[in-house]
């Protein structure tokens, strides 16, 4: 039966890029959707009512919504190539763990990094740059948080790694200077295709959160 | 022989979570349970990182968030199972639970507020009754797992239980029975299940436990 995957998304979501990726690692070809959230497509509505948000999967016309359940389920569609959840129980509970500390912590700590100024945004850098001290260790001295491989978590996170320079601008803060390792290992996953194809450039990134900031009305 | 040990404390959902998953499926554990205001350096040891119940230690190895716990226990020991084995079931059971997840914050967040913080408070709960009214449990489901219930219906045990405790503290009605006819059925179901009905915490006692800081709160409040 042919395979029909459509996926929507927005360009900078740093969700919808961890689909991407994941779709790209397998090599399976789907049809890319540009969403404009002030304008949502009658088909987005529909296929995820609940929350009304990119990204959604769209599988032979049957929806998957939530972008770690996304690749949880790409992932074990097409099990035949380039896994990215473990197979032992235990090591995948951790890998599970991790990529839900990168949606606790991640987003909304960096998000707070650049919607905020003064001592609200001091404290937002100190717990950003924390939890980000706290993930680098996982890597430990593996190259990928999925061992020899691209993994869940590294899938998980890396989209992230497209808003650091976003974030230091607006924080005036060096993430390097604060964790070394895991410039190396976001470097070290953007030199593979998929991961390279799938996060915008930086500097995009950028323009568009002063557009969001200017939209909000922070200076 | 391996050996299975539970943290949690006397009313978190979370470990009511884990604890009917691993009688579901017929495990033996030992139970710790924590004082939370207390929290015992062992469980700060196994979960360093969020500091919280419920954890799951199993042959020396901790699993923190209950959402991984209860996937590890249903990969671990697959007898009654708790998620669909179809991959597209699956993360539609999945999108529920973490729905469920991301909106326990309503029982803190209505039990802390008063004035408009609680009205907003009010306001997301009847949305999200709503959800689960019209797209959670449609077709005429029992449970949300179907005739039995999965991991699904433990994820949105809060709403089953917690949260009419919850209203007794406040002093406010939220959930009207004839309002959400599917949501109220299904409570009923989900409490007559033997093992479900015989490891819930006794509601008087959390009302009681409960009072005395929500009056702390509005006193504060006030001042």
């Amino acid at each position: 039966m042919a395979e029909e995957v459509v996926l929507l998304d927005f360009w900078p979501s740093p969700f919808g890029m961890r689909s991407r990726i994941a779709l790209a690692e397998k090599g399976i070809k789907y049809e890319y959707k540009e969403e404009d959230l002030r304008n949502k497509s009658a088909l987005l509505l529909q296929m995820n009512p609940v929350h009304k948000k990119i990204p959604v999967l769209i599988h032979n016309g049957k929806p998957v919504c939530e972008s770690l359940i996304q690749v949880q389920y790409i992932d074990e569609v097409w099990h035949d190539k380039a896994p990215l959840l473990p197979s032992d129980p235990y090591q995948k509970a951790t890998a599970r763990f991790w990529a839900d500390y990168v949606d606790k912590k991640i987003y909304d700590l960096g998000s707070r990094v650049w919607k905020t100024k003064g001592e609200e945004q001091a404290t937002a850098k100190k717990e950003f740059i924390e939890s980000l001290k706290l993930i680098e260790k996982e890597i430990g001295d593996k190259p990928y948080f999925g061992g020899e491989s691209l993994g869940y978590v590294d899938v998980a996170f890396i989209p992230f790694y497209s808003w650091f320079y976003a974030y230091e601008k607006c924080g005036n803060f060096s993430i390097e200077a604060e964790c070394p390792k895991l410039i190396a290992w976001a470097k070290r996953c953007m030199q593979k295709e998929s991961v390279a194809k799938s996060l915008p450039d930086q500097q995009k990134v950028y323009d568009f959160i002063l557009q969001m900031k200017k939209h909000f009305g922070i200076e | 022989m391996a050996v299975v040990t539970l943290f949690g404390s006397w009313f978190s959902p979370y470990a009511y979570r884990v604890i009917w998953a691993l009688k579901l499926k017929g495990i033996p554990y030992e139970y710790i349970l924590e004082d939370l205001p207390n929290k015992s350096p062992l469980l700060l040891q196994y979960n360093p990182i969020h500091k919280k119940v419920p954890v799951l230690v199993h042959d020396g190895k901790p699993i923190c968030e209950s959402s991984v716990i209860l996937q590890y226990i249903d990969e671990i020991w697959p007898q009654n199972p708790l998620l669909p084995a179809d991959p597209y079931d699956r993360a539609v059971a999945l999108f529920w639970i973490k729905f469920a997840d991301d909106k326990g914050y309503l029982m803190l967040k209505f039990y802390q507020t008063d004035g408009e913080e609680q009205q907003e408070a009010v306001k997301e709960w009847l949305e999200m009754l709503e959800v689960m009214e019209e797209h959670a449990l449609i077709g005429g489901k029992k449970f949300f797992g179907g005739d039995e219930i999965n991991m699904v219906d433990l994820a949105f045990s809060f709403v089953a239980h917690w949260l009419g405790i919850v209203e007794d503290v406040v002093g406010l009605e939220i959930f009207e029975p004839h309002k959400f006819p599917r949501v109220n059925s299904w409570i009923q179901n989900f409490k007559s299940i033997p093992i479900i009905k015989e490891n819930l915490p006794d509601a008087d006692k959390m009302s009681a436990f409960l009072k005395p800081g929500r009056e702390k709160i509005l006193a504060s409040k006030s001042n």
